[in-house]
Formats: C-alpha cells, structure tokens, sequence
C-alpha cells in the first residue's frame, strides 16, 4: 500500500471503531462496512470484492479470462477449417443438398449462382497432441501455438447478422439487454484486484468494413450496474474521466479527497447509514484506480524481448498488440475478465485484399500473449477465447475469380478456438462437412461454449441463475445447455 | 394477534371462497366480527397463513415450473397452482395435498424425502425448500389448505382504514403495519431538507437559496402543503416526469442496431412534458399512446402520442429481412405494453406457455395482433430520420419551431392474419394455430359485444380495456411505479413482475387504496381521477414522506431494508438529477423547455471509436452555449453509446423498456462528477457566483454548502472547509499556472476581476461539496 492509502485506512477504521465504541455506528451492518474492514485484513492488497456465496461450485481450473473477439466474422475457410479438396471445386455450384433450407442474407439471395469459392491461401500443419493442426499461413505465428490450442471448428448459430449475432455470442441472447458473460463472472465470482475494474473492455480497429459495437455488449443487463465492464480506451484518459484536471497535482487530489472523506465521515455519524461509508470506499477506489491505470499502461517495465516478441504496433496505444499485453498486465493484477474486440472482418467484397490486413494485425500478438502467459506460469490459470459471431460462406459473394472472392455471413459453422486454464492442450473439436456449410460432428453453440468457460471457472452454469421479472435466467438460457466435456484438461 | 388475523381477512379472504367470500367480505365492510368464522383454536396457537401472500411463493418458485400453468412442462399430470389439482389424484395415484392431513398428503412426503428418486423438487433442478418454507407447508396444509386466485389478478378494492387513526390514509395503513411490528415512525424531517427532498421528487433540481429561506421563513400551518402546490404547477414537474416515461418508452435519438441513425422523434418527447404538466388524466395519457391514431377524426395532435410504439429500436443493416424485424418490432410493442401497463414479464409467452403465470403463447400473439397491423416497411439501407407510418409536426412546446419527421402508428386497411409462431421464430408460423385479437384470458375477455366495446376489437379497443375498471392492473402498476420514484421501492418491489413470482406487496391494502384512488377520484366526488399530481399531492403531504430519514437502531435490526417505512429511504440521486443539480447551483441551467436534442461535453472519440461506418451518427459534434447547460433529458440520446455521464449513474440504455433503474455506487461514478469537464465548469462558477455574492469566507461557505446539500454547514464542518480552503489558496497563490489550467476548464467564462488563485482554490472546494455523499444523495 501507498503511505497516504494506508494512512487513510487505518485513519477511517479509528474512525469506525471510535464510532461503533460511542455508540453511533454499533448497529451498522451492510457490506460497506465489510468492505472497508476487509481492506485492513492481511493479503488485502491482492483481494478486492467479493463473489456470490456458495461460488464457485467447484474447484476452478482458471482463475480470469482473456477473451479475443474478432469483429465482423472471420472466413474460417481461410483461416482454420482447412477443406483441400474443395480447390477442384472451383465456380462449381453449391449442391442444393447441402444448403438445405438455410436462409440466405438479402446480400446474395438475389445471385444466381452459389458458386464454390475455395480458398486462394496455403496453409501448413503445425505439430500438436493430435496428428498436426492445418492453420492458414496468414495465422502462421498462431498455428505454431497450435499445440497450446484447443481448435473447435463446430461452432454454430440461429444469427446471421451481426447485431443480434454478437449479442448472442456476447450475452447469451439476440436481442440486447441480458447481461455479458464478463459481467456474469464479475457478478458470481467478485473482483481479485482492489484497485482495477473486473471486467475490462479494450477495442482496436482493423482495416477493413467496420460494424458498430454496443455498449451492452459488455452490459450488466438485469445484474447490479457495477458489474458491466470498463471499457479502456486508447486516449489520455484509458478510463473516462480518469485523469484529474490540468492544474491539479496528485497531492491537491489527495487533499480534496480527504476534505470528502471527512464530512462523509461527519455525515456518518449523524445520519448512521452505512451507504455513506460505502461511498467513501468507491472514492478512495477512484483514487487507487487512478494510481494503477498509469502503472498498468506504462510499458516501461517490459523488457524489449517481450516487447519485440508481440510485434512492433505493441508500442502504438489502441492496436491489437498493444491490447494484448495490456491483458496480459491486468490478468496478472487480477482483473476477472478481459475482452478485447479487433474491429473489421466483415469480408463481403474481397477476402483476399481485406482478409491478410486483418490477420497481419492480430497473428503475432495473439501468438505472443500465449507464448507470455505460459513463460510467466500464467496460462495454465487463465482461460483464452478467440471466436466471432458467425463464420462465411463457402460460395462466393459477387465475382468470382481464383484470386478475388467475397463471402457472405454464414451461422451453420464456425471456428473458435480456447487455450489455458481447464483445456485440453494441443487437440481439435468437431467437424464441418466436406464444404464447411454444415456441422458434421459434435456440433457446439453459443450457450454450450458460455458453459464450457463458466465450467472452467468453477461454476456449474445450471445453477448460476439470476431472478429478474420473476424468472431464474440463466448465462446458458434455457434450452438444455452443455459443458463440452471431451476438451476439458 | 387478532389484528393480524383480520388483516388477513380484508384482503385475502374475498379471493379465499368465491361467493361465501363475498359475504365475508361485505360483513367486514360493514365492521360485523368475521373472524368468529374461522377456528378461534388454530389462530391461538399459529398465524392463518394466507395462500397468496405465504404459500405461492414457495410453490411457484420451487414447484410451478413441472406443476403449474404450462401443460406441456406439466409432470405426473399433477398442477399445484389450482385446488383441484391438488387436492385430486395425481397420475401416480396419491393425492398431493389433502387439506388438514399433513401426513396423509404426498406433498409433505415428498418435500421431505432424502430418496433421489421421489425427492421433491428433484435433485437436478437445483431447488431445495428450506426447514421454514417446508414448515410453512405444514401449517398451511394443517389449517386446510386453502387457496386462493392470485391476487394481482383479482379487482383493487377500497379498503377500510384502520379506526381511530388521525392524518392519511397512507399514514393510518403504514403506522398499522409498523404498529404490528412494535415499531413508531420517524419524527418529521427538518425543513430543509423536507424542502430539498420533495424538489427534487417533484420536479428533479434542488431548491434555490431563495426558495429555501421563503419555506424556512413561512411561520404559516400549511407552509409545506404551498411549496407542494408551487412545485407542482412548475413546468419541472413535467420534465422530471416525463424522464421515468422516456425509460419505460425505450425512447432514444437513434435507431440503434448496426448502424444506429439519426431519428427525430423529440417532439413526442415534448408531448408527454406537457400532458404532465397539463395533468393529462392516466387513462388519456395511456389511450392516446396506444391508439391516439384511432380515435375518430384524430388530428394530427391526436396521433403523435402513438411514437410511443413505435420507439422500439429500428434495423437498417443490409441483408436483413422484413419479416423478421417486423415481427421483432410487434413483439417489442407487446413486450413494452406488458411490462409498463399490466407489469407482467410476457417476453417467455413468445416462445411457449408461461412456466409460473396463467399466460399462454396464444396469449402473446393475440395481443401482437394488436400491434402487428400497421402500415410500416422494413428500412433496409434506409437512411431516413423516419420510417412510414410518420407524421411532420412542430413540437408542443415550440409551435413556431421547426417540424420534424415523427413515426407514428397507422392501421393497415385490414388486420394482419396473426399465428401462434412455433418457438417464437418469425418463420416457424403455426398454420394451426391461428389467433385473433384479445387481452390475455386471464385478465377477462376481449371487448367486442361489451359497453365499451362498441368499435372494431382494434388498439382502441384494447386502450379502453386497459384504462376500464375490469384490468385490474393498470392503477396498480402506476401507482406502484410512482411511489417506487419516491421510495426507492415499491409496494410491490418487483415493478415489472405481478404475477405470481412477482412479489406479494408490502401493504396490499395501500397499494389498492392508492390504486383506487388514483383511477376513481377523491371518494367525496371531487374529481381527480387519473390525476398523477393528485397522486403526487397526496403522497408527500403524507406524514410517512415528510419522516426523518436518519437511521435508528431498532427499525435497521427489524427493518433493515425499511420495507415498512419506519424512515424515509436515503436514496442517490439519478443521473440526470445529478448533472442538473449541478447546473443548478452553478447558476447555468437553462430553463428553456423541449425542443431538438442537444450535445452537451462528453470525451473525445466515443462514438467513432464504436460507430459502424454507413452511420450518421459516427461522429460527435459538441454543442455551444445554451445547449451545453440544458436538463439532461435533453441529452442527444444515441443507442449504442448513451451519453457517458447518465451511463455511468445508472441510467438504462433505453434499447427496451425499463421501468426500474439501480442504485449504484462505483469508483467510475466518483471519478465522473471528480472530473468530468461538465462537472469542473459547473464547480468554477459557482466558485465565481459564490465570490461575487458575499465577501466573508463564513458566509460565502454557508451559501455554497446550502445550495449543494440544503442544510447549513455546521462549526465543524466549517473548520474542515476552511482550512482545506486556506491550505489551497496558499498553493494557488503559490503556482499561479496551475490555477490558470484548472480554470482553463470548460467555455463559459468566469469574470476577469476575480483572483485567479482564490477563485481556484473555491472551485476545487466547489467540486468537494457537490461530491459529498449529501450532495449525491437525497436525505
């Protein structure tokens, strides 16, 4: 602790015990006040809030989780489903079989064509637990993590448009206002950082078409306010209003700060309501909060290998990199829940100009961030997602030549892959069919992944329920959701 | 005890047997002792429990969901949630509950049984009745099982007020409640504070340093009932309330989804600042915003009340179809009607029966057939600030002001052929189950061939039924809502929730009292009905409002969420109430109604860095003066990114309708009113007026506390802020650039004469005072 934090704590818990002695707090309960004596507690500096009683279920396998969104619906075609023979496929039509009775977006249900488009990019086997993982050579740094990763290329969904489509993978539900699976996990399992947020947002831009983000995307939905997520963002103020005004020193902070806390204190004793205390803890949490940030971004502390090892946009605030090691910095100071989101995989016009640019940004950084974590002893506690909304089309969107194609948003299947904390290292999950349209084996849903990471967490998500208008809703929903069990370490 | 029992009787009784219920109820009405009818023995040695208030709720949170309402979730063909199910035979034969034969009932068995395989509820539901609730089971089956309809569904009735009680009627029922419990209630609160806390209920600002000291000066009896009828003819009454309707409207400024366009629907916003201000009655407030397009030869000004449907969030991302979002907007209409009028969570009835209350999916897609009829399209890569139906129209408030594009609602020649949709996926349509429009059975049936029902069964129609005294609901979810503004919860806490796993209220005959009152009128036929400021008068007026809010020893061991009202709740401030007050002080509020929405201060960047490209509201353009210190339900309202500093405090998104906002309390909102610029401009002018009105440091620090907090600093607090002021005096006296930089903040200027020193060490105190736990809170 800091010499004034300190000072201040052991200040306010004379105040306390001087009060309660007099008579003037002896009926105070709530948890303000739990909170404000917790912090004098021995290791209180690692500890911050507390989670639901009775959480979690059972021992956990990971303790945060790191969670790489890329925005937009990567190709898996190009990426990680790795499908060879469709390269003599080429401009052959889609058989109607295969498609079913799919909808299609109203961007090609007016082509007259649904021509195979393979893919225009190599692609290369890394070594793993299994017989080798094929990876796109546009992912080559994250294929060579491959015997870290748990590859699951059975992903499906009911959404095939992006708002609904990221709501759903991001809240459990298409339509906005449930909350985010951070702010579950801030809500069931509390905060381990005492001076930084829970559940922390950061977004970078990509290069090509942008969708829009929501803000409840990382809402708290029905659940307290103060667990939807923080966003951090790559302006002078990394958190909103963070910075104290030009003119202002951190002593005048301080002083203007305990001028508050000793009227609230005053304010306490008169009107005995333990709100008042709560509220000078959140204060003097602003002002901690206000302490960590600049530590937390500053880079200084990072040896140029670690830098080098995620690649030169780690030093430019706001890139993918520089997000990534900036997880990596917070899931070592405890923060529960780190989404980054990458902007602009939305690929209709062009996967090959669009799609390079958008792997260039996040190849070596995401491959990095594991290679980090697991040299700091890290990853084996923290939990690693990189998924999207949906996956795209195998037929081509508009022209279609072997070095120009675009593809259109396609819900039936779709790649993410986890790694760290509670999975199997070094294996892959479920199959799509010989087009990568249809799942053909084990396949796995939003509900079934949110699940699987609350699994890891420790929580048995049937029971990991929240009663708003009357209803226990659950992150998982309501249809039978499972834990997929055949990729847990 | 006796006083407890006949409680009992005056509310649940009438729902308990029908017609002998009746009677019991109308010898009650005429003060004969019912409670000779029931076994004298029993009642001495343990309270009668009453179905809806002690024994529903267990069932329908543990046991409902296998047995209750929904047939196809239904197992062992056995229902709890009526008589006859229970008191028959299950499909396995035995009889759940056989009234006074605790033993003889499989019920009991079950509940108690450690055998997995006929332990009740089973083990993989993750439900376990606790040693008291499987007693209260007991007790319940001892004293004869009885059961009763629930009672939200069940018509208010006035009550009778307990005899010999002075003030109230709200006082009489709170202080009976409190009584039974041993408990007294608060002394009154001092005038300040009185006077601070019911400004803000009713009209969302602090009162002035002049309005202070009129009311703290006013030697005459009914001071208070004057400074009630003064705020209430305010035109902030109407904008303070029209802010809890913009919630439960989902109204915002943007579309939201992909692209989140500009929309302009403000001058509906205007209309409904004025119909409170106007005292619009309830029922003509409801009507209009339902069917305001129906009502014969509607006028212009007749149909804009109807944006209130068409609020809802709008698509445009390309590829999207029209009958899926066209059937989202119809079910989001529904969802809003429910949840704001009935107070009935209707959302799951898309998808299959309701697993706890009496609702069916029929029920769900007979009432979107209301709203499923109209002459919209859907507008995709449409980049129009309105969508058809839309009317053009100049706001109420600025009749000579620019016309904007509203949408509206617009009947279809003929009714949309509605189906029961399989999952409540917009393509699954159920051919086989067709549906016309209705309210849902469990309320009573549709109005065609009724009084009231002399048109085509339309919105109108459903309007008059809503408004009619044969919903139950309607009076009570309003009044509820409103005192929840006021209290902080309500009578029944779950706002959005009275159905069965809503909560039972707190005092049920209140909620009916207010809930009648409120839809008939004064009882001396005065008029009044539907009247919101009556209902308002009539609640702070209240001796149980003007309490003390001071925590005591013996109501926080007994009461320690004051359900009971033993003192007046300290509640925070909202977030537009915040961020006004501050204007308020600062003397820079304006106080021009209505109109466009503004741009006040907010970061650089929000908004592009989350946009999607083809929006036009990718970018934000900071507004100038006057529309920088407008109230902040003039807020340019966008979607996907809801201005910062109501966010912060808890404000809903306004994406779906919202009739409850939490309370909060975060280091995110210290460091906003800490250091959002807003809030640094606003404490250098008040620093500056504070300078400018007095010259004695005493005197200018007793004016600048009062206008933030309403009470007068004491010799203590006075100590504190005078030496923090002197210590930072001298370190701006010191470093004369940094106290030029703090009052670089902000645009609108401060005057020159003042020492820049001085005045920077004030607005640094200024920022202090307007952060304390008292300026943030209501006391």
């Amino acid at each position: 602790m800091q010499p004034l934090i300190e000072y201040w704590f052991n200040l306010n818990r004379r105040q306390l015990l001087r009060s309660a002695a007099a008579g003037g707090l002896a009926f105070l309960g709530g948890t303000a006040l739990q909170q404000l004596l917790a912090a004098d507690q021995p290791g209180a500096a690692s500890g911050g809030r507390p989670g639901l009683p009775g959480l979690p279920h059972f021992a956990p396998k990971a303790r945060r989780v790191i969670y790489l969104y890329m925005e937009g619906a990567p190709s898996q075609l190009d990426t990680w489903d790795y499908k060879p023979n469709l390269a003599e496929k080429f401009d052959v039509d889609l058989p109607p079989s295969v498609r079913g009775t799919q909808r299609l977006t109203g961007m090609t249900s007016g082509q007259a064509r649904l021509p195979i488009a393979p893919t225009m990019f190599n692609f290369t086997r890394h070594p793993n637990a299994e017989n080798g993982l094929w990876v796109s050579d546009l992912l080559k740094r994250t294929g060579a993590m491959a015997h870290e990763l748990c590859l699951v290329r059975s992903m499906t969904t009911e959404q095939i448009n992006h708002g609904p489509g990221i709501t759903f993978m991001q809240t459990g539900h298409q339509i906005p206002g449930r909350p985010a699976v951070g702010a579950w996990l801030s809500y069931g399992l509390g905060s381990e950082s005492h001076d930084l947020p829970s559940f922390v947002v950061m977004i970078s831009q990509g290069r090509g078409q942008m969708q829009a983000l929501f803000s409840h995307l990382w809402g708290a939905g029905f659940l307290p306010g103060e667990h939807q997520g923080v966003q951090f963002r790559a302006a002078s103020d990394p958190v909103l209003f963070l910075n104290d005004p030009p003119g202002m020193r951190r002593d005048d902070r301080r002083k203007v700060l305990d001028l508050i806390g000793e009227l609230n204190r005053r304010q306490a004793d008169r009107n005995g309501d333990s709100e008042v205390l709560a509220r000078i803890a959140q204060y003097e949490m602003a002002y901690r909060l206000q302490a960590s940030v600049p530590e937390l971004t500053d880079f200084g502390s990072e040896t140029e290998d670690t830098l080098d090892l995620y690649g030169p946009d780690v030093r430019k605030p706001g890139t993918f990199a520089y997000n990534c090691l900036l997880a990596r910095r917070m899931a070592e100071r405890g923060v529960r829940f780190i989404q980054l989101y990458h902007r602009g995989w939305d690929h209709h016009g062009s996967v090959p100009r669009d799609l390079p640019l958008q792997c260039e940004d996040v190849d070596q950084a995401q491959a990095a961030l594991l290679a980090d974590l697991r040299r700091r002893g890290l990853l084996d506690e923290t939990l690693v997602v990189w998924g999207s909304e949906f996956g795209r089309t195998v037929y081509c969107q508009g022209n279609l030549t072997r070095m120009q194609y675009g593809r259109d948003h396609h819900p039936r299947c779709f790649s993410v892959w986890l790694a760290g904390g509670g999975i199997q290292r070094g294996i892959s999950f479920g199959q799509t069919d010989e087009f990568s349209y249809n799942v053909a084996e084990n396949p796995v849903n939003a509900h079934d992944l949110h699940a699987t990471m609350l699994h890891c967490l420790g929580i048995d998500h049937q029971r990991f329920t929240h009663k708003s208008q009357g209803l226990d809703f659950r992150l998982s929903g309501v249809e039978p959701a499972r834990v997929l069990q055949e990729i847990l370490a | 005890m006796t006083k407890r029992l006949l409680k009992s009787l005056t509310w649940d009784s009438p729902r308990c047997f029908s017609l002998l219920g009746r009677r019991i109820w109308l010898a009650w009405m005429l003060g004969i002792a019912a409670w000779s009818l029931l076994d004298p023995a029993a009642a001495a040695k343990e309270p009668v429990l009453g179905f809806n208030r002690d024994i529903r709720p267990i069932l329908s949170d543990k046991c409902f969901a296998c047995h209750g309402f929904d047939a196809k979730q239904r197992q062992s063909e056995l229902r709890l949630d009526v008589a006859e199910g229970a008191f028959g035979a299950a499909g396995s034969g035995a009889v759940a509950v056989k009234p006074g034969d605790v033993d003889g009932s499989e019920i009991w068995r079950r509940i108690n049984s450690d055998d997995p395989g006929t332990q009740m509820p089973p083990p993989d539901s993750h439900k376990r009745l606790t040693a008291q609730e499987k007693e209260t089971i007991r007790q319940w089956i001892q004293q004869g099982a009885r059961y009763q309809r629930h009672w939200a569904f069940e018509p208010p009735l006035r009550p009778v007020v307990p005899v010999g009680s002075a003030g109230s009627v709200i006082d009489a029922l709170v202080r009976d409640r409190l009584g039974e419990e041993g408990l007294e209630p608060s002394p009154a609160a001092d005038r300040a504070t009185l006077l601070r806390r019911v400004t803000f209920d009713l009209t969302g600002l602090p009162p002035t340093l002049e309005e202070l000291d009129d009311y703290l000066d006013d030697p005459s009896p009914d001071a208070f009932e004057r400074q009630v009828e003064r705020l209430l003819a305010s035109s902030r009454y109407g904008e303070r309330m029209a802010v809890f309707w913009l919630d439960a409207s989902r109204y915002g400024d943007t579309n939201g989804y992909l692209h989140d366009l500009l929309r302009s629907g403000w001058p509906w916003r205007d209309w409904v600042i004025c119909a409170f201000n106007d005292d619009l009655p309830f029922d003509q407030f409801v009507l209009r915003q339902l069917a305001g397009d129906l009502i014969p030869a509607a006028s212009p000004e007749d149909v804009l009340p109807t944006a209130f449907c068409r609020n809802h969030l709008i698509t445009t991302e390309g590829g999207t179809l029209a009958a899926e979002y066209l059937n989202e907007y119809a079910a989001d209409r529904v969802q809003t009607v429910a949840t704001a009028f009935l107070g009935l969570s209707f959302n799951c009835c898309r998808c299959h029966d309701h697993k706890f209350d009496p609702l069916t999916q029929e029920d769900f897609y007979s009432l979107q057939a209301y709203f499923n009829s109209i002459t919209e399209k859907h507008s995709e890569n449409d980049q129009s600030v309105a969508y058809p139906p839309w009317i053009e129209i100049a706001s109420r408030l600025l009749p000579e002001g620019e016309k904007a594009k509203v949408m509206v609602m617009q009947e279809a020649p003929a009714p949309t052929p509605t189906f029961v949709l399989k999952r409540g996926q917009y393509d699954q349509v159920d051919k086989d189950r067709p549906v016309t429009r209705r309210p849902p059975l469990v309320l009573g049936p549709s109005l065609v061939g009724l009084q009231e029902g002399d048109g085509p069964e339309n919105r109108l129609a459903l309007a008059r039924w809503l408004v009619s005294p044969r919903n139950p609901l309607l009076a009570r979810v309003t009044v509820n809502r409103f005192w929840q503004r006021i209290f902080g919860i309500g009578l029944v806490r779950t706002v959005d929730d009275f159905g069965v796993q809503g909560e039972y209220p707190s005092h049920p005959e209140l909620l009916d009292y207010l809930a009648c009152v409120f839809r008939d009128g004064n009882a001396g036929g005065e008029g009044n009905a539907w009247s919101t400021k009556n209902l308002h008068r009539r609640i702070v007026i209240s001796a149980t409002y003007r309490q003390s809010s001071n925590a005591r020893a013996e109501l926080a061991a007994r009461d320690p969420e004051n359900r009971l009202l033993g003192r007046f709740p300290r509640q925070r401030l909202t977030a537009e109430e915040i961020r006004d007050q501050a204007l308020v002080v600062a003397g820079l509020l304006s106080t021009r109604l209505g109109g466009p929405p503004v741009h006040p201060y907010q970061p650089d960047g929000l908004w592009e860095e989350r946009a999607n490209e083809g929006s036009n509201t990718k970018v934000f353009h900071r507004g100038e003066g006057e529309s920088l210190v407008r109230r902040s339900l003039y807020t340019f309202w966008k979607r996907t990114c809801p201005p910062p500093l109501m966010n912060v405090f808890d404000a809903p998104d306004r994406t779906s309708c919202a009739v409850r906002r939490m309370q909060t309390n975060t280091p995110l909102q210290a460091l906003a009113t800490l250091n959002a610029e807003q809030f640094l401009e606003c404490a250098k002018l008040l620093a500056a007026r504070t300078l400018r009105e007095t010259s004695a440091n005493r005197e200018r620090l007793d004016r600048l506390f009062r206008r933030a907090t309403g009470r007068y600093p004491d010799a203590a607090d006075l100590q504190a802020l005078e030496q923090g002021l002197g210590e930072l005096v001298a370190r701006y006296r010191a470093a004369p650039d940094d106290a030029q930089l703090l009052l670089s903040q902000g645009i609108v200027p401060v005057p020159a004469d003042l020492e820049k020193a001085e005045l920077a060490a004030w607005m640094l105190v200024a920022n202090a005072i307007l952060n304390l736990d008292e300026s943030l809170v209501r006391n």
